[in-house]
């Protein structure tokens, strides 16, 4: 359960403004890839056209080619609706629905498109999806409760145990800790490890040394000047990224020699 | 000894806090000076009607007898409204804000606030000049396909003036404060709650169900309260729409009148106790709207804990 993400060719434009130029990548099933680079170099815009949540902003558009295990996502014919319940995202700030219980947002996704669950089986989903995002057992007494009255760390790690109940292919994240304290970072760290057994994961990350804690391979993004698009610099196993680079923009960012 | 440098000192950038203080303080006191004057007026001039002979009332057999048709005549125009406009409402809304392209969302939007501010009397003529008589058919059909339920039962009207009808102009009258007031709180969804959804493989409906509507229910609550108090007010609409009678269950036949339009109707040659009768009336009118107030407000409070607010 877990799919590899080819990407060709990969062009982003909002309107006629081109964000982030020709990306071409390979991501492993079953890893953890990190994307880092300077503020403004279409990191997210790229990340989100990895589900096609990129369509949910005004202008947002591609050209290219996105494969998940061969499959390309812009294809047409293919209902973004079914490749974002393949393809799940966490956001940089953890949005429970505020007025769901804890129970019913772990539900939330599963409960889409009409489908049926008993109650039994409700149950057991919530449990497993609670234990592993880690968070059950902080709420199994209140599940009942708003997900809103959570801090902010459990209600990230709330939303990536939502999306890990709708059970996924890959998970993409947009800087998910970058609202949370070390603690609860560390926590979500943790998780990613985890997740990657069953999942692909994909994060967005500021944080050098979570990109080195957390993840299999690093890609470098960077942006040539304002107005111009951003590019996939390198792309490499994350310890030779970070101790062996082979480009010079990457050696002067990762060692903060940037800009 | 007093050498606390965080006390206060001197009254700088203090008296910008205290004036604005002081005027909002002295705003909240004369709605509600306002609100007990009207209460106060009201009874007062009730007085004499709850005191007199029940024989002396319109209609001979009490205050309460003249008054619980026309408050269910009330009741009945309202709710006719409201049925009919809170869906329509929140569906033009909804379309506005989620699914029109942007410029004809813009243009629609537009038209709708104008809606809102076309006088009733308009409303009034035009449901007596055009929509009365093409509802006569649609009544006729009613009536003979399904007379067994009393609401329909025959003979329909000729004229088409019925309380149905006034319902429906009174429907097309709230309508536009629903939909501005629903749309303007639709398009606040955070778009954050929209992401969550979507990014979970919600459609856009589903999405709505899950992230808007949830976020949006205290306003929609709001808005169609206030198309309520439009619709429980309206005289001149109803005056012109409506060809009044005794309560009937049908509401297909001409009959049934509401306070509002029974008070403008004769409020102009009333006098002594009549009067008096008209007003206890509009008192039954402000203490409607009270109640239905305090319930919305209860509805939304219910709900606090899951409001989002924390
Ligand atoms: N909604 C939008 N409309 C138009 N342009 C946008 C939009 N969102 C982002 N951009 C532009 O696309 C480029 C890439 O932005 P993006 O948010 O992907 O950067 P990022 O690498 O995620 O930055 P950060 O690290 O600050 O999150 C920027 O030039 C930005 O101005
Ligand atoms: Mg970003």
């Amino acid at each position: 359960m877990s799919k590899r993400i080819d990407v060709k060719d990969l062009n982003v434009y909002y309107t006629n403004f081109l964000a982030v130029e020709d990306v071409n990548i390979e991501i492993e099933a079953k890893s953890v890839t990190a994307f880092i680079g300077p503020s403004g170099c279409g990191k997210s815009t790229f990340l989100r056209t990895l589900n096609r949540m990129h369509e949910v902003i005004p202008g947002g558009r591609v050209e290219g080619e996105v494969l998940l295990d061969g499959d390309n996502l812009y294809e047409s014919g293919v209902d973004p609706v079914t490749v974002r319940s393949q393809i799940g995202m966490v956001f940089q700030r953890p949005n429970p629905f505020p007025t769901m219980s804890i129970k019913d947002n772990v539900l939330a996704g599963v409960k889409l498109n009409n489908k049926k669950i008993s109650r039994s089986d409700a149950d057991a989903l919530v449990e497993k999806s609670l234990r592993g995002a880690n968070l059950w057992n902080e709420v199994k007494d209140r599940l009942d409760k708003p997900g809103s009255g959570l801090s902010g760390g459990q209600q990230q790690r709330l939303c990536i145990a939502r999306t890990i109940a709708v059970k996924p292919q890959v998970i993409l994240m947009d800087e998910p800790c970058s609202a949370l304290d070390p603690i609860s970072t560390l926590a979500i760290e943790d998780l990613i490890n985890e997740l990657k057994n069953e999942f692909t994961v994909v994060i967005v990350t500021h944080n050098m040394q979570q990109a080195a804690r957390v993840s299999d391979k690093t890609a470098f993004f960077n942006i040539a000047g304002t107005g111009k698009p951003g590019k996939l610099i390198e792309y490499a196993e994350t310890a030779t990224i970070f101790s062996n680079p082979g480009v010079k923009a990457t050696e002067d960012y990762v060692s903060g020699r940037f800009g | 000894m007093t050498t606390n440098a965080l006390r206060r000192n001197g009254s700088k950038g203090q008296a910008g806090d205290k004036i604005f203080s002081g005027a909002a303080l002295g705003a909240g006191i004369l709605i509600l000076a306002t609100l007990l004057a009207v209460a106060v007026f009201l009874l007062i001039q009730a007085l004499p009607t709850f005191m007199a002979d029940p024989t002396l009332i319109s209609g001979g057999a009490g205050f309460f007898s003249y008054i619980y048709p026309i408050v269910i005549g009330t009741v009945i125009a309202a709710a006719i409204a409201l049925l009919i406009a809170t869906p329509v409402g929140i569906a033009v809304a909804l379309f506005i804000s989620h699914y029109a392209p942007r410029r004809l969302a813009s243009g629609l939007g537009y038209v709708i606030d104008l809606l809102a501010a076309i006088p009733s009397v308009i409303y009034g003529a035009w449901g007596y000049l055009v929509l009365a008589p093409a509802l006569v058919p649609t009544f006729q059909w009613l009536s003979e396909n399904l007379g067994f339920i009393p609401i329909f039962a025959g003979p329909a009207s000729q004229t088409g003036k019925t309380i149905l009808t006034a319902g429906i102009v009174l429907a097309v009258m709230v309508l536009p404060i629903i939909t501005s007031l629903s749309r303007e709180i639709f398009l606040q969804t955070p778009k954050l709650h929209e992401e969550a959804s979507l990014a979970l493989g919600a459609t856009r409906w589903e999405m709505i169900t899950m992230s808007v509507l949830p976020f949006a229910r205290p306003g929609i609550i709001s808005a169609v309260m206030l198309g309520l108090g439009r619709a429980l007010g309206e005289t001149m609409a109803v005056a012109l729409v409506l060809s009044t009678g005794g309560l009937i269950p049908s509401l297909v036949k001409s009959g049934n009148q509401t306070i509002a339009a029974e008070i403008a109707l004769n409020f102009p040659e009333a006098f002594g106790l009549r009067l008096s009768e008209l007003i206890a009336a509009g008192l039954v009118l402000f203490v409607i709207t009270l109640v239905v107030n305090l319930i919305a407000r209860a509805i939304i409070a219910r709900h606090k804990e899951f409001s989002g607010a924390n």
